[in-house]
């Protein structure tokens, strides 16, 4: 095994026909991490993939895998990455555990090294009661789960999973997400999801793509404190509105507040601060300064979500 | 070469596992046992002179069913896999399109040939009805099959074609089709242009496929006949491996 990162992706560029689909990306996965590509349906996180697969050729740039160059050296690389396309296709056709020996066969496995793969992945992925089964009478969470054994069977160094979990229920969801988590001690994971909680939960690293280029790429809690600004604080206060407002447009640290009345003698006030800034000790000491009866005091952290929606919504240009 | 049985025996599968397989061989059957009924008839009839192959020729029955049979068992092999998806997982796993598209190729020929067995029988039981031994001159069965095998070859390789640049199968069929049969019509045409035309005439009398059959199912082994056949087979192949290559153009 080599050294140096698994993935480089350097001004990695391809245009289809007259539209731009991935635009002069720059990343750089390690071994061991798990990487997530979030975007908006059409970002250019499938394509990406494609051409890390050895299926598609990009336009302009280059992409290595594991030091091997995947447009010339692509055998080289196909033999090292398990890739789960989008949609998960299968041959219906087939019975689970057949379906994965002919994968493992064409994979370059030994027929002796197959059978014994083929055990484990099904053990692994919790098909084992589910080896004679027709893969099209399966439900979608066991299909999943057959796509998921055969990018694993050949045992890759390099996992590519094109929109994992998309289409299950939440139970398989919860499933599939917690033998991505098991997998990712093994094996260097990238996947690619347009649901957040999922990058969130799985991912130790978080790419997000827009119209082909990356907004912004780091791991979900740097991006928190990086784009969240302080977040939103709300306190309930039972004050004269007069004095709490008195008092609040004096605070430099409070960028805006809102007051609106609740039951009794109480105030909610919402509260956003700059970046960096946690308000709640300050309102704290306001209010105990003040003699005033404190009831809640809670900060709303700006989740993945938001982050991503004012990163992505396509009014963000005009904004500047 | 691991890889190219690999596939050949997944795709020969294919043919199995669903319908589509049974399908053809029972039409294929059954027109064939029509077209050997109305032998029976004539043969009863009237005296033969000729043989019992070239009555198959002379039969619409045998182009009916290489004319037809080819779309339909090829038009499956790549459509299929692309409209599935599975074509995706399938050039992503470590395999050269070269292994690809001669496993598809073999495949689709292997059921071909399997697919004409019941003439064997067809012939046979002929033979031992009529118990005239010189009804059935080996060589001349041999040049018969060698003759199937090489249109065959042909016929497979145009399905394949068409097949790569689709993802409908009804396409792919419809393709394959019309291009067929434009070869076996255009090798009529060659007794319609008068020789002294000179290349119009030596250009489409090779295309005669009817002829070279003709000439083979005799035991004349025409030279002509199989480096047109096996010729085009080659170009066939040949543009479905570009074709298949193209997605990873720049």
């Amino acid at each position: 095994m080599t050294a140096g990162p698994m993935i480089e992706v350097q001004n990695l560029t391809k245009r289809y026909a007259g539209r731009l689909a991935v635009d002069r990306l720059n990343f750089t996965v390690q071994r061991g991490e798990v990487v997530g590509l979030l975007g908006p349906n059409g970002a250019g996180k499938s394509t990406t993939m494609r051409i890390l697969a050895c299926y598609l050729p990009a336009t302009e740039g280059t992409a290595r895998v594991a030091g091997l160059d995947v447009y010339t050296q692509a055998d080289e690389v196909r033999r090292r990455i398990g890739y789960m396309p989008e949609h998960n296709p299968l041959h219906r056709d087939m019975r689970v555990r057949d379906y994965l020996k002919f994968r493992a066969r064409l994979k370059g496995l030994s027929r002796a090294a197959s059978r014994e793969r083929v055990d484990i992945v099904m053990q692994q992925c919790g098909l084992t009661e589910a080896h004679k089964r027709i893969i099209g009478h399966l439900s979608k969470g066991f299909q999943q789960r057959v796509g998921l054994a055969d990018a694993l069977v050949h045992d890759p160094e390099l996992l590519i999973l094109d929109e994992p979990t998309i289409g299950l229920d939440p139970n398989q969801i919860r499933a599939v997400r917690q033998m991505i988590k098991e997998l990712a001690t093994r094996h260097t994971v990238l996947l690619s999801s347009h649901i957040l909680p999922e990058v969130e939960i799985t991912c130790g690293r978080v790419l997000i793509l827009a119209n082909g280029r990356i907004l912004a790429a780091d791991t979900p809690n740097n991006l928190q404190k990086r784009l969240g600004e302080g977040g939103l604080v709300v306190a309930e206060i039972a004050a004269p509105e007069a004095a709490l407002k008195a008092c609040f447009d004096t605070q430099p640290e409070i960028l805006r507040y809102d007051i609106a009345p609740a039951e009794g003698a109480y105030y909610r006030c919402t509260f956003s601060a700059p970046p960096g800034v946690d308000l709640r000790p300050i309102l704290f000491e306001l209010v105990r300064q003040h003699n005033w009866t404190l009831r809640e005091l809670t900060r709303n952290q700006l989740s993945l979500e938001d982050i991503f929606v004012r990163l992505t919504r396509p009014d963000r240009e005009e904004e500047g | 070469m691991r890889v190219y049985w690999l596939l050949v025996r997944r795709e020969l599968g294919t043919f199995f596992v669903s319908w589509t397989g049974y399908i053809i061989i029972a039409a294929a059957l059954f027109i064939m046992g029509l077209s050997f009924a109305g032998i029976l008839q004539a043969l009863n009839t009237e005296p033969l002179t000729l043989t019992i192959h070239e009555l198959f020729y002379e039969s619409v029955a045998f182009w009916l069913v290489l004319l037809v049979a080819t779309p339909v068992l090829t038009m499956r092999l790549f459509a299929q896999e692309k409209q599935s998806g599975t074509f995706e997982t399938l050039m992503t796993a470590p395999v050269s399109d070269v292994q690809v598209v001669l496993a598809k190729f073999t495949a689709a020929l292997v059921f071909y040939g399997l697919m004409w067995l019941p003439l064997v029988a067809i012939t046979l039981t002929l033979r031992q009805y009529t118990r005239q031994a010189a009804i059935v001159d080996f060589g001349a069965l041999a040049g018969a099959m060698a003759g199937v095998l090489l249109l065959g070859m042909l016929y497979v390789a145009i399905g394949c074609l068409a097949s790569a640049l689709t993802r409908s199968q009804v396409v792919a069929a419809m393709l394959s089709f019309v291009t067929g049969l434009a070869i076996f019509l255009g090798g009529y045409l060659a007794y319609a242009v008068p020789p002294q035309l000179g290349w119009p005439h030596a250009v489409l009398s090779q295309m005669n496929i009817y002829q070279h059959l003709q000439d083979l199912s005799r035991g004349v082994v025409d030279s002509r006949a199989v480096v047109f056949c096996l010729s085009t087979t080659f170009l066939f192949l040949f543009l479905t491996l570009r074709a298949v290559e193209s997605r990873r153009w720049k």
